[in-house]
């Protein structure tokens, strides 16, 4: 009996391992669709419409890849994981590109073998609280019981910033999402800590978001980006380079609606016209058509138009660009340049 | 003699291997088992192989470096600077606890609910038949979240309990439940109550000596001793005195409401009430049924030879009836023991930190040694198991059919 279990974990171990192969890039196009890990369920980042579609400004990434690979936004096949199974999803191969409020940090990118080929949305962590407590500052949170979903960077810094700072809390782990609000309304707990971004698109599903005050401290960096699997050099780029174009093209002032006027005949500007394949061999170098921008510009739009869609000021969620901005706004985007 | 020797001695030839039916189960079993261990060092080169394509490596080093998590349960002491080796001794130690108390809570129940399903009462046998039937039929998971749910959903929060609030503190003020858990006042251990928990220890070893004592004069004399009750004023009357003697060491910490939540006393959480309640609700309707099949297998000429004797009902029951149930029921309860243990890694439904959900859970994330962290939990719960069942299969050995 011991051993079978044993042969089984084993033989479990071997497959999951023996899945990951080099060359992600032919495994999407032979496959005809990309897999995406994306959030259960985040509104704004990652949410299923009332029809059942994916929509959101992580998802929009997946079918900016999805299309600058197939040719087709909608062929994306996407896959909830909560934030303890992400990175063994994608480790084992289960999904292709992994999209889902991920920070960037120095062991993820090493020692779990992962790579963070770009960074679509700089965040903190902070801290929501029901207005009615009264609380002003996070300092003021001794004592506190603070929902905390596990295996996340969160986590970790939760634990950092209480103890630097000399104050207790209680933490209640939960595994998604769905679950920390549910226990945060419920008032099983009094504080609710995660990334800010992820703070406000859930503060917006409530019924009362104005109850709510997220707390001015941001106690952490949280550069959160698509990942990848480490070795796979040629899909990482592709991964880099459809988020630097979606960023570029906001400088350069390619929007959904004329992408497709300026693709059709070359443009005044050179950068414009390397980016959309009028000039130059950048899609051949890449493994990709010659105007796989244009098709990526072609399902949502570029940075700017995403983030305006699913999580900017005159959305629910209401989050402001700040260190998302344009570099030339003072922000923190910058697209590489297309040469 | 001689003529067996004149026989010409029969060579061993390689085809006697298949073809003789002396050797061949030996050359199907060496062949089998070459076979399993070819299959074993194919998988376990495999998963070293292609972890390595990974750039990742075996390594057990992670366990003595920083966890950097908190974790909410502790019975021992632990900070976020321990090492993960600690945090998973933490949540090795919460899956013990809820797995005893579980264990104890569903035989328990268990037994009531199967004695009563034999009940003559019809109202109270069909009582029971529900209850069973409800429980065994449903998923644990669905049990656990129902009862976490309630626990939650159903219960004040910390701040009702402030003046001109909703809630208030049941038990003259000493216990309050609440969506957080249910807060009790907790014993202060002062100098002397060391002395008192000595009388304690001595009352139960005389309670025991009592027993062999009253059971020897009744196979000598006849006679009968009320050993409930002496047990009993043996077990509070010393230890009452002694209490006293001492000065009262031994004092209780209320909880208070404090600025978020309560302050003070133990706190007994939600997570870990829904766990070992759903547990023990669960397993004891297993519990039930392996009862009544103990009962019922016992002949019933044996209780209509008791009553002939003149003995009582329930003295039938108890001198009778569940000693020889007892052959029938135990091995069964092993297994229910075994699956109560194994069933409480669905701690993380609810956010209980078990080892499942600090070793295999959070550690596992956070330093992405997924093998190792699994390995170790397997390896966690397969000893456990084993000396659970140890353990039952020595008390087996004392309540089974003597063979003479």
């Amino acid at each position: 009996m011991t051993k079978t279990v044993f042969i089984g974990a084993l033989a479990v171990a071997g497959l999951t391992a023996g899945i990951a192969s080099a060359a992600t890039l032919d495994d999407v196009k032979a496959r005809g669709s990309l897999k995406c890990g994306s959030n259960e369920g985040l509104a704004g980042f990652a949410a299923p419409d009332a029809n059942g579609n994916w929509e959101g400004f992580d998802v929009s990434l997946c079918r900016a890849i999805a299309a600058a690979v197939l040719g087709d936004g909608q062929a994306v096949e996407f896959v909830p994981l909560t934030s303890q199974t992400r990175f063994t999803a994608l480790a084992a191969g289960e999904v292709d590109v992994l999209v889902r409020n991920s920070t960037w940090t120095f062991t993820r990118d090493t020692d779990l073998a992962l790579d963070f080929p770009a960074i679509n949305y700089y965040d903190g962590q902070g801290f929501m609280v029901p207005r009615a407590l009264g609380v002003s500052s996070a300092a003021e949170l001794d004592g506190a019981t603070v929902c905390i979903q596990t295996g996340t960077t969160t986590e970790l810094n939760l634990a950092d910033y209480f103890r630097a700072n000399g104050i207790s809390y209680e933490p209640v782990p939960v595994a998604t999402n769905a679950e920390g609000q549910q226990q945060y309304l419920a008032g099983a707990c009094d504080v609710y800590t995660t990334d800010i971004s992820g703070l406000a698109a859930t503060r917006a599903t409530f019924e009362a978001p104005g109850d709510h005050v997220i707390l001015p401290e941001v106690v952490s960096k949280e550069p959160l980006g698509p990942a990848v699997r480490h070795g796979d050099n040629a899909w990482g780029d592709i991964v880099r380079w459809t988020t630097h174009a979606l960023v570029a093209a906001e400088e350069y002032g390619v929007t959904k609606a004329n992408v497709a006027e300026l693709a059709a005949a070359p443009t005044d500007n050179p950068e414009v016209n390397r980016l959309l394949g009028t000039e130059g061999e950048l899609g051949a170098m890449i493994g990709l058509d010659a105007d796989w921008a244009v098709k990526v510009l072609s399902v949502a739009g570029n940075y700017g138009e995403i983030f305006e869609a699913n999580i900017g000021e005159s959305t629910a969620v209401g989050l402001a660009r700040g260190l998302n901005a344009q570099w030339t706004d003072g922000g923190l985007m910058y697209g590489g340049p297309f040469r | 003699m001689a003529d067996i020797s004149d026989h010409p001695r029969e060579t061993f030839r390689i085809s006697m291997l298949l073809y003789d039916a002396r050797y061949r189960s030996l050359t199907i079993q060496v062949v089998a088992a070459m076979l399993i261990m070819l299959f074993l060092a194919q998988l376990v080169d495999n998963t070293v192989t292609n972890l390595a394509v990974l750039g990742k490596d075996i390594s057990f080093s992670f366990l003595w470096s920083t966890a950097g998590y908190d974790i909410n349960q502790q019975i021992i002491p632990f900070t976020s600077q321990d090492t993960h080796a600690r945090a998973a001794l933490v949540g090795i130690l919460n899956t013990l606890l809820v797995a005893v108390l579980g264990c104890i809570l569903a035989t328990v129940i268990g037994v009531f609910a199967g004695v009563l399903r034999l009940s003559k009462n019809w109202l109270v046998a069909r009582v029971m038949t529900f209850y069973v039937e409800c429980m065994r039929n449903t998923p644990l998971l669905i049990w656990i979240l129902i009862v976490f749910a309630v626990m939650t959903e159903a219960t004040p929060q910390p701040r009702d309990f402030r003046e001109g609030g909703t809630a208030a503190m049941v038990f003259a003020d000493s216990v309050a439940v609440t969506n957080r858990g249910v807060f009790i006042p907790r014993p202060i251990w002062a100098d002397g109550s060391g002395i008192v928990v000595a009388f304690l220890i001595l009352s139960i070893i005389g309670i025991f000596v009592l027993r062999y004592v009253a059971r020897k004069r009744q196979e000598d004399t006849g006679q009968q001793l009320p050993v409930l009750r002496l047990s009993l004023a043996m077990l509070i009357v010393p230890v009452t005195l002694a209490f006293f003697a001492v000065g009262r060491p031994i004092t209780l910490e209320y909880p208070e409401l404090g600025g978020f939540n309560f302050e003070g006393g133990l706190q007994v959480r939600n997570s870990f009430i829904a766990l070992w309640l759903a547990l023990s609700l669960y397993t004891s309707a297993f519990i039930a049924e392996i009862v009544r099949s103990g009962i019922l297998a016992v002949s019933k000429g044996q209780t209509e030879a008791a009553f002939a004797l003149g003995m009582q009902p329930n003295r039938t029951m108890q001198l009778i009836i569940l000693p020889q149930a007892l052959r029938v029921i135990i091995p069964p309860l092993i297994s229910q023991f075994l699956n109560l243990t194994k069933n409480s890694s669905l701690a993380l439904a609810v956010g209980y930190m078990d080892a499942r959900s600090t070793l295999g859970g959070i550690t596992v994330n956070q330093t992405g040694r997924e093998l190792e962290g699994i390995l170790l939990l397997g390896i966690f719960y397969l000893i456990t198991s084993l000396i659970i069942s140890s353990a039952m299969n020595f008390y087996n050995s004392g309540v089974k059919l003597k063979e003479r």
